[in-house]
């Protein structure tokens, strides 16, 4: 049997992590980009448009990620579709990601007070050009920090992707541990990765929020 | 023709009839203080006359544009009338001289320049051309609807709805505005205005319009209305306003 350093296991964990990473990455900004499509969709006009996308939101958020990992692993396996483990998570991930992304811009736009709407309808504003000029810009500044908050939470979700196979740190961590017998030592290095990717978000996220707080709002 | 032109409008929040018949005529450069106690419906008559609110009968039509609730028709209606809401509704993303701008730009289709040269001369109109980089929440309260008046002199309105313009204001701060308003009645715009300043509605309208229970309950020039009302219910509210 190989003997493994500190070193080997450390170099692993981090070679591993740039697919936690690239899977964060890909969730979020496919998530992100999906996401505000059916923002518009959301808060559309059209009522059983609306409720569509409500049903999508209320099913990804009532059902636990790993479920959603299955399905899309599994599922689309039993319909002939043969997906590899990357292209399960990533598909999951991605309808998970957008499911809370629309909730929380939803709730960013609903934040913009009733007058703003008033006062450009007012004025003779279509209700395109109300959300272009006065409410989505003022969304998107309160959107910032809930937003890079939920980050944290897809970073720590692509660590369920290790059941279905796909070898990001976690996974690789499952591997090692295995291999050397140093769970405590592996899991531990483990934990710390995933810290030092998630902190600087929750900081900023925080940092964010204060700023925004602050008496100036442009 | 009247400016202002309402027929037999009806309104209603669900089961409670709000406004219960209002006919109400306003020629082009009349001044109106409509009062009354909470509740007896001024602001939705107002509300209703720019189509915030979507009305259950009755007719509306301002400079000759009927109310007719589709964007197009609103649009068109809402380039007659401006109006001011009591909490401003200034766009905090935006610089006083931007707020004035926006519409311009985005409903008049004018270009930045010409918007600009208008903007400068309606926040000059209101005593704030020296605010025009300023952002709203670094204006006090009287600035800020000043800027919200300019706003809607920049579109060129032929009326003015004011939705009690000064009520979120201190004290100190209700000079400034009411003199803005004063000066504009002055140069000939129509005013619809819900006011409790009775001191204002005395000294500058030219009718002021009673409303009781979503009617229109007397209405008359000042020096009759507030010397000599007729219906009780008047006599109680301007004895409580004088009090
Ligand atoms: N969106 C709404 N839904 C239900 N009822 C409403 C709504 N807006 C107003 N009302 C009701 O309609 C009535 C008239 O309200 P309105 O705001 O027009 O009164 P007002 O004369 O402007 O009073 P105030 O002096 O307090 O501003 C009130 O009884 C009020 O409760
Ligand atoms: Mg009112």
């Amino acid at each position: 049997m190989t003997q493994f350093t500190f070193w080997d296991i450390f170099s692993n964990l981090l070679l591993a992590t740039r697919w936690t990473i690239l899977l964060s990455l890909v969730a979020f900004v496919g998530g992100g980009v999906l996401g505000l499509i059916l923002l518009f969709v959301r808060i559309g006009k059209t009522w059983w448009l609306r409720r569509i996308v409500q049903g999508y939101t209320e099913l990804f958020q009532g059902t636990p990620l790993l479920m959603q990992l299955f399905l899309a692993f599994f599922g689309l396996g039993l319909l002939g579709i043969n997906v590899s483990p990357w292209a399960a998570a990533a598909v999951a991930l991605i309808l998970w990601t957008a499911a809370f992304l629309v909730e929380i811009w939803r709730g960013c736009v609903d934040a913009v007070p009733k007058g703003q709407w008033e006062a450009s309808a007012s004025l003779g504003m279509s209700y395109i050009e109300q959300m272009r000029h006065v409410v989505l810009p003022q969304a998107l500044r309160i959107s910032i920090p809930p937003t890079v908050g939920f980050s944290v939470q897809v970073v720590k979700g692509t660590a369920l992707t290790s059941i279905i196979g796909f070898v990001e740190l976690t996974k690789a961590g499952t591997s090692l541990a295995n291999a050397t017998y140093e769970s405590f030592t592996v899991y531990g290095l483990v934990a710390l990765i995933y810290f030092v990717l998630c902190y600087p978000l929750s900081l900023s996220a925080r940092i964010l929020e204060r700023k925004m707080n602050a008496a100036h709002r442009h | 023709m009247p400016l202002i032109d309402i027929d037999a409008l009806h309104k209603s929040y669900g089961e409670t009839e709000v406004l219960k018949g209002i006919d109400l005529h306003v020629e082009a450069g009349e001044v109106i203080a409509i009062i009354g106690k909470s509740g007896s419906g001024k602001s939705t008559l107002l509300r209703c006359i720019n189509g915030l609110e979507t009305i259950n009968s009755g007719a509306i039509s301002v400079g000759g544009e009927q109310l007719v609730e589709d964007e197009l028709h609103l649009r068109k209606l809402r380039l007659k009338v401006g109006m001011i809401f009591q909490q401003f509704n200034l766009f905090p993303h935006k610089t006083a001289g931007q707020n004035v701008m926006l519409a311009q730009q985005v409903v008049k289709k004018r270009r930045k320049a010409e918007a600009e040269t208008k903007a400068r001369e309606v926040m000059d109109r209101v005593g704030l051309g020296d605010k025009f980089d300023s952002y709203p929440d670094q204006l006090s309260g009287g600035q800020q609807q000043r800027v919200a008046i300019a706003r809607a002199l920049a579109m060129e309105p032929m009326a003015l709805l004011c939705d009690e313009v000064t009520s979120a204001l201190d004290p100190e701060l209700v000079g400034e505005v009411l003199q803005v308003v004063r000066a504009l009645a002055a140069d000939g715009m129509t005013l619809l205005m819900v006011t409790h300043e009775m001191a204002f509605a005395r000294d500058v309208c030219s009718r002021v319009v009673f409303m009781h229970q979503g009617r229109v309950h007397e209405a008359g020039p000042p020096s009759e209305i507030f010397a000599n009302p007729k219906t009780p219910e008047l006599r109680a509210f301007i004895g409580m306003a004088a009090a």
